[in-house]
């Protein structure tokens, strides 16, 4: 050991930390260390097994350096050419580089939020189950068997007022209590991580992060409930969740947590993972079963409910990773507590994933009630590019467009709800100016009509017929009359599909004709688009008068349509133009049009 | 659910030990018909006819359950896949952002459209709901290699780095 020993160089190698960079960040602190006779260990800080760090992976590569001298220290925007500075600088010299250090905001990403499903997340090696039982592993579902009757883990559940994360917000306590109640001594238990919405990955945080703290959820609730067997049913689209999940179901086995007789508690429950294949709608829990009973995944008519006649005909109980994820800490700390944060509706905290033209992108676990804005402004540091707010998206294709009048909505179930959204599995996506909501709701119809599973004729049919419209207006064929069906048929096809998917596709629609109405009447009176963004109605020029002549459109430019020379107005090329939209999205100033 | 024509499968020989030894490792599970399929995909990488009929018969089930299965969920393929398979996000984070650009232009540099593969069996290209790391909208992704912050440059820059990688 020399004296430099204690020094450790973590770096943020998740799917984002990577695509900015930090394997080639990685390979210079390795090299320049080796080369310069340091001794200093250089890690992974949240490499793509723990993500949900700090969620704040648009500042990307951000490292962090750990001296005995100078703390922790945690820089952002590192690219490998700052590796030297850093070295010299900082380990060396023991002088913090100011101008390269993350900035207050990265202080406030982290202070604001409250974080209690995510505690483990980032912190814990998910691999390790030493690690887990560190933090108390495996003492909620001990205390459970131990201490406490069935019903009085319902009961404790009931009390903290826990509501079902994936989006439905109905009480888990109660939705336990209705399988507990079914009569037969085989049950099963599923934890849905399917997550198809677009725009929404905690779950698959959660799973990669601390896997341990899902099963101990689903313990409880095998418990609870009376289940003997469950299921874990996961996109196949996250194999390093499946990856992660497998180890700790294979470690659980190995030391006697999962299988018969736990721990020697007399209690027994199996756990095994099922891949799904790619099909939104088997997050609809009679779809799901569907699927796991080997079939294609649609839904069917209720009752009888799942609690009743659920998987391959038992009684089966439903909930999502979230979900579970919380039922630990409601067991450890009581009900008393956990019925303490948020709001009197909405229990606890919810993980958010913000996403879309917000400064700082990520996944944020916020006490319910906060308010949109403060979820954006504070937390997230507000619209990048000083642009100006035009709406959030909320919940998904199922959930629906909230303006900048009611920005003080608070994030919970019923509020949202009112505001015309919902809080579905808790996705965020932040538009601005140049964002058409027209345009958006094409968008999730697109989505919804692709992934309906055609076995109710609302659904297929009628979201087929909205979507034609829609496609009409932003092309600018449309017709005045064209609202009033949308809101006449999405009304009808709320009403009258089978299950989820059909009963929330038309929301987007609703509440954008709601919110944005003057969009739609531009795009048909008109024929324009008020944010520039329908292709088909861009007249593709240069105004003069918004244009700063900065030049910011030439260097987007991949077809050289721009023509700009310094301290001129640029003037775009139209025979060369290829319609991609790359210099309107670099015009801050909204120039082109 | 989609309207385009049933793909057309084409007739070939293949060995089929490695899907017996899928078929054996869940023969007793049930509900098997899935991850029996989702073994035989990852093991050809694609879902042969042949095994099609295997299965049917190793499993008793109909092959029209089968191909029901095969075509209702997104991830199954009925023919051979590119040596590269490029993954654009078109999530609601990435769409916002200009994902459809950057779809736009890979199918103008490739000449293939959604869930096609080019003639030579280099590049697969799909559209994909959410890739799940929406910091870095637009995302696009080349095998396991993720591109976060698409512009239509960087598309180039891809073609032309995947263009010099050998097949195999």
């Amino acid at each position: 050991m020399s004296d430099n020993a204690g020094i450790k160089i973590l770096i943020c190698q998740g799917t984002g930390g990577i695509s900015a960079g930090a394997k080639q960040v990685e390979a210079e602190f390795t090299r320049l260390i080796a080369e310069k006779g340091i001794v200093a260990q250089v890690g992974k800080r949240c490499d793509v097994v723990k993500t949900g760090c700090r969620g704040l992976c648009a500042n990307d590569v951000l490292v962090d350096v750990i001296t005995p001298e100078l703390g922790r220290v945690t820089y952002d925007f590192v690219v490998p050419e700052d590796v030297a500075a850093i070295l010299d600088q900082h380990i060396v010299n023991n002088e913090v580089i100011e101008k390269k250090k993350a900035k207050a905001y990265y202080n406030t990403f982290v202070d604001q939020q409250m974080r209690v499903v995510m505690t483990g997340c980032g912190q814990i090696d998910p691999e390790r189950l030493d690690a887990f039982l560190e933090e108390d592993g495996f003492k909620a579902i001990e205390k459970c068997v131990k201490e406490m009757k069935p019903s009085e883990v319902i009961d404790e559940v009931k009390k903290s007022g826990l509501r079902g994360r994936g989006g439905g917000g109905f009480p888990t306590g109660m939705k336990w209590s209705f399988c507990a109640a079914s009569p037969g001594n085989h049950k099963y238990l599923i934890c849905n991580a399917d997550e198809g919405d677009p725009g929404a990955f905690m779950d698959r945080s959660i799973l990669e992060g601390d896997p341990y703290c899902v099963i101990e959820g689903m313990m409880i609730a095998a418990y609870a409930i009376g289940c003997d067997a469950g299921y874990v049913y996961v996109r196949a689209e996250y194999p390093l969740a499946i990856d992660r999940l497998q180890k700790a179901l294979d470690t659980c086995y190995e030391k006697g947590y999962l299988g018969k007789n736990i721990q020697g508690w007399g209690f027994d429950f199996d756990m095994r993972i099922k891949k799904g294949a790619g099909a939104f709608v088997c997050g609809e829990e009679t779809a799901l079963m569907a699927s796991i009973e080997g079939e294609r995944g649609m839904p069917r008519p209720r009752p009888p409910f799942p609690a009743v006649k659920g998987l391959w005909g038992f009684p089966t109980n439903i909930n999502n990773v979230e979900t579970f994820a919380n039922v630990r800490h409601i067991i450890n700390k009581g009900s008393d507590w956990y019925s303490s944060l948020g709001t009197d509706t909405t229990k606890g905290t919810k993980i958010f994933a913000v996403t879309g033209k917000v400064k700082h992108t990520g996944l944020v676990e916020v006490p319910a009630g906060m308010s949109v804005r403060d979820v954006i402004y504070q937390v997230c540091g507000g619209i990048a590019n000083n642009r100006k707010f035009k709406a959030v998206q909320a919940g998904g294709p199922s959930g629906g467009c909230i303006p900048a009048e009611v920005l003080d909505t608070p994030v919970d179930y019923d509020s949202l709800i009112k505001a015309g959204a919902m809080m579905g599995s808790g996705g965020l996506v932040v538009m601005d100016e140049t964002t058409c909501m027209v345009d958006v709701a094409r968008f999730f119809l697109s989505f919804t009509k692709m992934e309906s599973c055609g076995k109710c004729v609302p659904c297929r049919i009628g979201l087929k017929a909205m979507l034609d419209i829609l496609e009409r207006i932003t092309e600018g064929r449309g017709e005045m009359e064209d609202i009033d069906t949308l809101l006449e048929m999405g009304a009808t096809i709320k009403k009258a599909s089978l299950c989820g998917l059909g009963q929330t596709a038309p929301n987007p629609i609703l509440s954008t004709v709601k919110y944005f109405r003057h969009e739609y009447e531009a795009h048909i009176l008109e024929k324009r688009c008020p944010s520039n963004s329908c292709k088909e109605l861009l007249l593709w020029q240069v105004v003069p008068e918004k244009c700063v002549k900065c030049g910011a459109c030439l260097r987007a430019c991949p077809s050289n349509a721009i023509k700009w020379e310094k301290g001129e107005v640029a003037f775009l090329v139209k025979e060369n133009c290829t319609k991609c939209k790359s210099c309107y999205d670099a015009c801050r100033f909204m120039a082109i049009e | 659910m989609s309207n385009a024509p049933a793909e057309e499968i084409p007739a070939e020989e293949i060995d089929l030990t490695e899907a017996n030894e899928v078929i054996d490792k869940y023969l007793t599970l049930p509900g098997n018909l899935m991850p029996v399929l989702q073994g035989i995909q990852e093991a050809y990488g694609y879902v042969p006819k042949p095994t099609i009929d295997l299965v049917a018969e190793r499993l008793n089930v109909y092959p029209s359950q089968i191909y029901g299965v095969l075509t209702f969920y997104a991830q199954f393929h009925l023919k051979p896949r590119g040596r590269f398979i490029i993954r654009v996000c078109v999530g609601t984070a990435c769409h916002v952002q200009g994902a459809e650009r950057i779809t736009e232009t890979f199918f103008g540099r490739l000449g293939i459209g959604h869930a096609e593969t080019t003639a030579d069996l280099r590049y697969t290209f799909e559209k994909v709901a959410c890739l799940g790391a929406c910091g870095m909208a637009p995302l696009a992704m080349v095998n396991d290699d993720t591109f976060g912050k698409m512009t239509v440059q960087k598309v180039d820059e891809i073609i032309e780095t995947y263009n010099a990688r050998p097949m195999k």
